[in-house]
C-alpha cells in the first residue's frame, strides 16, 4: 500500500500498527474489549475462590517440577544418599527417591514443601469459598450446576490429597494406605473385588504406588482443571453476584473493570498467595517423611495423622462404635464402613443436593443475583452453623489422641466427648445460630426506626435522661424512620456517617494540604443529599414500582423477578 | 494497491453484504479518529453494555499524597527484586562462595538455614511484587465505579433457536424414521460397553486361595525378631512384648504376619481368659496375637502392661491381652486372632499352625471362609 496519507483513525505507532496487523487477521478488538470491560463486584469474599485458582496453578508448577525427581516404584533398594542417619536402610525406590529429591537436590525440599503447603491451602481455600457461598445464598438459581461442579471439585481435591501423600511411602503414609485398604475391604458385597481391582491383589502389593502417581499426575489434574474451566466459563456467562447496596439491582453488577483495577487486584493476590506458599515451604517444616521412616507393616508412630482436610474422617471413625452387623448367611458389614464410605457419602451427597432441597423446601424458584446476609436468613444459616460444628467436631476428634496428651486428658473420655458432642452440639449450635441472626435483625430494624445511638445523653426539662438517636433517614410524624430494610449492613456508629472527620495523611509530617482535606470533607458534606438518596435507593430491590423491599427476615422470599 | 487483477488478490474491498451492520455503520473512522481516548474508552464501554458511574481521582500530580505513594510502590518493587536477587545468590552460592547447602552429620548449620533462607528470599520477592500492586492500585489508580447491565434471557432467541433446532431434526426424519433411531441408539450403547469393558482388566478374584485368610505362618515356622533372631523362653522379661515375624522369605514384611509375642505376668496368667477352644494356644506364660488391628490394619503397639491393654495408635481400639484380646474400648469389634505356639526340639517358639481365622479388617464374607 503507498503511504500517501494515514487514513483517519490509523494507528502511527509501532504497537499500534502491530496491533492492527493482528485484529486484521484474528478480528479480536471486539471480544478483547468486551473483556476488559468486564465489571467485577469487589468484596474480599469474592477472592476466596481465587486463592483456590492460584494454589492450584502452584500445585500444577511445583508439581511438574518433583515429578522429574520422583520415581513412583515400589521394589526395595538401599538408601546410600545424602541424609546419613539412613543410609544402609532398606526401601523402597519411591521413598528413597523422595529423599532424594529432598536432600540431593539443590533445592528439591523447598518445592517439595511449596507443594504440600500449597495443596494444604487449595483445599482450604476450597472449603472457605463453599462456606462463603453457602452462607450468602450464592447457590440459588441460576448457580446450582456451578456449585455442583464445585463440590466435585472439592471431592477431587480430598482425593489429590489422599493420593499424593500416600505415595512418597513413608511410615505415616503406608499406614495412611493400610486405612485406605481396610475401607476398601469394608465395602458390602463388592469390598474384597475392589480392594483387588485397586491395590492390584492383597495389601500391599506392589503397584499401588504407580497406579496412585498416575491418578495423582495425570487424570485428576486433567479433569480438575477442565472442571475449573466449565466453572469459570459459568462464572463469566452468568457474571458475578454482589452484594445488595446503592444502585445494585438482580439486573446490573457494580464494581470496577476488568483493567486496570481488577487485573491489578487479582495479579496482586496470586504474587501473595505464591510468596505466603513459598515463604511457609522453606520457613515451616512439613511432612518431614526421612523422620518417620520407610514403610513397615509392623510399625507404626503414636499420633498419626492424616493431613486436615482428612481429619474429620479420621474423628468419624475413631468415634464410631463397633458396630458390625451380622447377616443371615455369615455376611457382615464392617463396623468401618459407616464411618467412612456412608458419612463421606452422605455429607457430599447432602452438599451437592443442597441448592434444589433448598429450592423443594422455600418453593422458591426465582433466579437471585443479589447475595443475602447471613442474619436474613436465619435457617439455612442455621443449619450451616449446625453442620459445620458437626463437621468440626469430627475434627477435633481426628486428633483427640493428642488433645488426650497435651490436656491430660483420659483418651477414652475424648472419645466419649466426640460421640456424645456429635449428636448434642450440633442442635444447639443451630438454636443459639438462630438467635443470633434474629438478634442481629431486629437490631437493624431498630436503628433504621430509632436512628443510630450517639452516645449523647441530654436532661429533658421535665428531668428525663435521654439518649439522643441520629435518624438515617426521614422521619413521620412520630420521630421514627421511615426507611425500610433492604438486605444490606445497615450503619450502627456515628462514623459510619460521617461523624469524624477524615484524618490527616503522613506519617512525620502533613503531606496533604490540611486546608484541601476541609473543602474535601465539605463537599462530602454537600454530597450528603446525594448519599441519602443513594441510601434510600439502598432499601428498594432496584425496581421502583415495587417500593422497596418488605422486611422478610428469614421467610422464603417471593420471586421478585 | 496490488495490481493483481486476478480474483481475490484484492484485499477486502467488495462490498459489505446486505446483512452486515454494527457499530462501524454509526460512526465513521473519521469521527472516531476525532474523539479522544477516554471518550473512545467511555463509548466501547457503553457498547458492551457498562457506564462508568464515578471515579475518584488519583492524587493529584506533584502533590505529597502522590509522592508518598509513589515511594511506597517503589520501594516494594525494589523490595521483591531484592529479595530474589538474595534467592539467586543463596541458590547459587551455596558449596561456591558460601557453605554447602547439604545434608551433612558434622553440619556447620548452614544446611539447616538453606531451604529455609530459599523460602524467605522467594517468599518476600513475590509477596512483595503482590504488596507493591496493591498498593499501586489502592494508592495510585483512580478508583471508578462501573456498572454493567445483566442480559436476561430473551423470548426471541429461545423461539428462533427452538426453531432452528426443531426445523433441523424434523429435515432429518429421525420421529418418522424410527428403524434408525432404534439401530444408532444400540449402536451408541454397544459401543459404551465396548469402551468400558477393557477395564475389566482390573478385575481379579480376590477368593482364589484365600488370600485374606491365610498368611505365611505354618506349622513349624519359628518365631523371630526383625533381625531373624530366634526366641526361647526366658528371653523375655515377665510383662513385656516382642513383635515377632514368621522365619520364612520376606516374613519381616509380609503386611499381615506381624505378631505380638507377649509374655504375662502371674497375676495376668491368674486373670487370664482366654478365648473358647483356644486355652492352648499359649505356651506356659507366652501368648502371640495378630499385631493387624482388626479394625483398619494399623499394627496395634502400645502395650500398656499394668492394665493389660493394647492400644492401636489409629483409632484407639483397646485389646485386654487377658481375656483373649478382646476389644474392651473402640471402634474394634473382633479380637485379635491368636497365633497357636509351641516349642521345637531346639527350645524355640514355633507356630503349631497359620493363624486360624483371617487376621486384620473385616470384610463381608470373612466369616465364610
Amino acid at each position: 500500500m503507498a503511504t500517501t496519507a494515514v487514513a483517519p483513525g490509523q494507528p502511527t505507532t509501532k504497537i499500534g500498527k502491530a496491533a492492527t496487523e493482528i485484529d486484521e487477521r484474528l478480528i479480536v478488538a471486539g471480544p478483547l474489549r468486551r473483556s476488559l470491560n468486564k465489571v467485577f463486584p469487589d468484596h474480599w469474599s469474592f477472592l476466596l475462590g481465587e486463592i483456590a485458582l492460584y494454589s492450584f496453578v502452584i500445585l500444577l508448577l511445583s508439581g511438574t517440577y518433583l515429578t522429574f525427581f520422583f520415581d513412583a516404584s515400589m521394589s526395595e533398594t538401599v538408601y546410600q544418599g545424602a541424609y546419613a542417619p539412613l543410609r544402609g536402610v532398606e526401601m523402597s525406590q519411591a521413598y528413597e527417591s523422595t529423599l532424594a529429591l529432598s536432600f540431593d537436590v539443590r533445592g528439591g525440599l523447598l518445592i517439595r514443601q511449596i507443594h504440600h503447603w500449597a495443596a494444604l491451602l487449595f483445599v482450604a481455600s476450597i472449603v472457605v469459598h463453599l462456606v462463603r457461598i453457602f452462607f450468602t445464598g450464592a447457590f440459588r438459581k441460576p448457580r446450582e450446576t456451578n456449585w455442583m461442579i464445585g463440590v466435585v471439585l472439592l471431592v477431587l481435591a480430598l482425593l489429590m490429597g489422599v493420593t499424593g501423600y500416600s505415595m512418597p511411602d513413608d511410615l505415616l503414609s503406608g499406614t495412611g494406605l493400610r486405612i485406605i485398604s481396610a475401607i476398601l475391604l469394608s465395602i458390602p458385597v463388592i469390598g474384597t473385588w475392589a480392594h483387588w481391582a485397586v491395590f492390584d491383589g492383597d495389601y500391599v502389593g506392589d503397584a499401588i504406588i504407580g497406579r496412585f502417581y498416575i491418578v495423582h499426575v495425570l487424570i485428576l489434574p486433567a479433569i480438575i482443571l477442565a472442571l475449573i474451566v466449565v466453572h469459570l466459563l459459568l462464572l463469566i456467562k452468568q457474571k458475578h453476584t454482589q452484594f445488595p447496596g446503592p444502585g445494585r439491582t438482580e439486573h446490573n453488577v457494580v464494581g470496577n473493570r476488568l483493567f486496570p483495577a481488577f487485573a491489578g487486584k487479582a495479579t496482586a493476590l496470586f504474587f501473595i498467595v505464591f510468596g505466603l506458599c513459598a515463604a511457609l515451604g522453606g520457613l515451616v517444616q512439613i511432612n518431614p517423611i526421612w523422620l518417620w521412616g520407610p514403610y513397615n507393616p509392623a510399625q507404626v508412630s503414636a499420633g498419626s495423622q492424616p493431613d486436615w482436610y482428612i481429619g474429620f474422617l479420621d474423628g468419624s471413625t475413631r468415634l464410631f462404635p463397633a458396630w458390625d452387623i451380622n447377616l443371615p448367611g455369615d455376611y457382615t458389614i464392617p463396623a468401618l464402613f459407616w464411618p467412612t464410605v456412608v458419612v463421606a457419602g452422605a455429607m457430599f451427597t447432602v452438599l451437592a443436593l443442597y441448592p434444589q432441597l433448598e429450592r423443594k423446601l422455600t418453593g422458591d424458584t426465582a433466579s437471585h443475583h443479589l447475595l443475602q446476609r447471613p442474619r436474613d436468613v436465619p435457617v439455612r444459616t442455621s443449619v450451616g452453623v449446625m453442620a459445620l460444628t458437626f463437621y468440626g467436631v469430627l475434627w477435633m476428634s481426628g486428633g483427640n489422641d493428642l488433645i488426650a496428651d497435651k490436656f491430660d486428658i483420659s483418651l477414652n473420655a475424648m472419645t466419649w466427648v466426640g460421640r456424645i458432642g456429635m449428636i448434642v452440639v450440633p442442635p444447639i449450635a443451630y438454636m443459639a445460630t438462630y438467635r443470633i441472626c434474629l438478634g442481629l435483625q431486629r437490631h437493624d430494624r431498630e436503628v433504621l426506626e430509632h436512628g443510630i445511638e450517639t452516645g449523647v445523653i441530654r436532661r429533658l426539662p421535665s428531668g428525663e435522661f435521654i439518649e439522643v438517636h441520629q435518624p438515617l433517614g426521614p422521619v413521620d410524624e412520630h420521630g421514627h424512620g421511615q426507611l425500610s430494610y433492604g438486605g444490606a449492613p445497615v450503619p450502627k456508629k456515628m462514623n459510619q456517617v460521617g461523624g469524624a472527620r477524615r484524618a490527616i495523611k503522613g506519617f512525620f509530617k502533613p503531606i496533604e494540604q490540611v486546608s484541601d482535606v476541609e473543602l474535601g470533607s465539605r463537599r462530602e458534606q454537600r454530597g450528603l443529599a446525594a448519599a441519602e438518596a443513594e441510601r434510600d435507593q439502598l432499601t428498594r430491590s432496584g425496581r421502583p414500582s415495587e417500593g422497596g423491599r418488605p422486611s422478610d427476615g428469614g421467610r422464603p422470599q417471593d420471586p421478585r423477578d | 494497491m496490488s495490481t493483481g487483477d486476478h480474483p481475490g488478490s484484492h484485499g477486502g474491498e467488495e462490498a459489505q453484504g446486505p446483512l452486515y451492520g454494527g457499530p462501524d455503520d454509526d460512526y465513521t473512522p473519521a469521527q472516531l479518529a476525532g474523539m479522544d481516548k477516554e471518550s473512545l474508552n467511555r463509548l466501547g464501554a457503553r457498547y458492551d453494555g457498562v457506564e462508568v458511574l464515578h471515579v475518584d481521582p488519583p492524587p493529584a500530580p506533584g502533590s505529597g499524597l502522590e509522592k508518598q505513594a509513589e515511594r511506597q510502590v517503589s520501594m516494594a518493587f525494589g523490595a521483591a527484586g531484592l529479595f530474589a536477587l538474595l534467592f539467586a545468590v543463596v541458590y547459587v552460592g551455596s558449596g561456591w562462595f558460601l557453605p554447602d547447602w547439604q545434608w551433612a552429620s558434622t553440619d556447620n548449620g548452614w544446611s539447616a538455614l538453606y531451604t529455609p533462607l530459599l523460602g524467605l528470599t522467594m517468599g518476600g520477592a513475590l509477596a512483595f511484587i503482590g504488596v507493591g500492586l496493591v498498593l499501586f492500585v489502592k494508592k495510585l489508580l483512580p478508583h471508578e465505579t462501573a456498572v454493567q447491565d445483566k442480559h436476561d434471557g430473551s423470548q426471541f432467541d429461545r423461539s428462533t433457536t427452538a426453531a432452528t433446532l426443531m426445523g433441523g431434526l424434523d429435515k432429518t426424519g429421525f420421529p418418522r424414521r424410527k428403524m434408525i433411531g432404534r439401530s444408532l441408539g444400540f449402536a451408541g450403547g454397544a459401543l459404551g460397553l465396548m469402551l468400558v469393558a477393557p477395564l475389566g482388566g482390573f478385575i481379579k478374584n480376590p477368593n482364589t486361595g484365600n488370600p485374606l485368610g491365610t498368611t505365611p505362618w505354618a506349622e513349624g515356622v519359628r518365631l523371630v525378631r526383625d533381625d531373624g533372631t530366634p526366641i526361647r523362653p526366658g528371653d523375655q522379661e515377665p510383662g513385656s512384648l516382642e513383635t515377632v515375624f514368621p522365619a520364612v522369605a520376606g516374613g519381616n514384611v509380609a503386611a499381615d504376619a506381624a505378631t505380638m509375642l507377649i509374655r504375662l505376668r502371674p497375676e495376668q496368667i491368674r486373670a487370664l481368659e482366654p478365648r473358647k477352644g483356644q486355652a492352648d494356644f499359649g505356651y506356659g506364660d507366652y501368648v502371640a496375637y495378630s499385631k493387624i488391628c482388626t479394625h483398619a490394619g494399623c499394627p496395634v503397639s502400645l502395650y500398656e502392661q499394668e492394665t493389660s491393654r493394647i492400644l492401636c495408635p489409629c483409632h484407639q481400639s483397646q485389646f485386654d491381652v487377658t481375656q483373649g484380646a478382646k476389644p474392651v474400648f473402640g471402634p474394634a469389634s473382633r479380637s485379635l486372632p491368636e497365633l497357636p505356639i509351641t516349642l521345637d526340639d531346639e527350645g524355640y517358639f514355633v507356630a503349631r499352625s497359620d493363624y486360624i481365622e483371617a487376621v486384620g479388617p473385616t470384610y463381608w464374607n470373612r466369616e465364610r471362609i
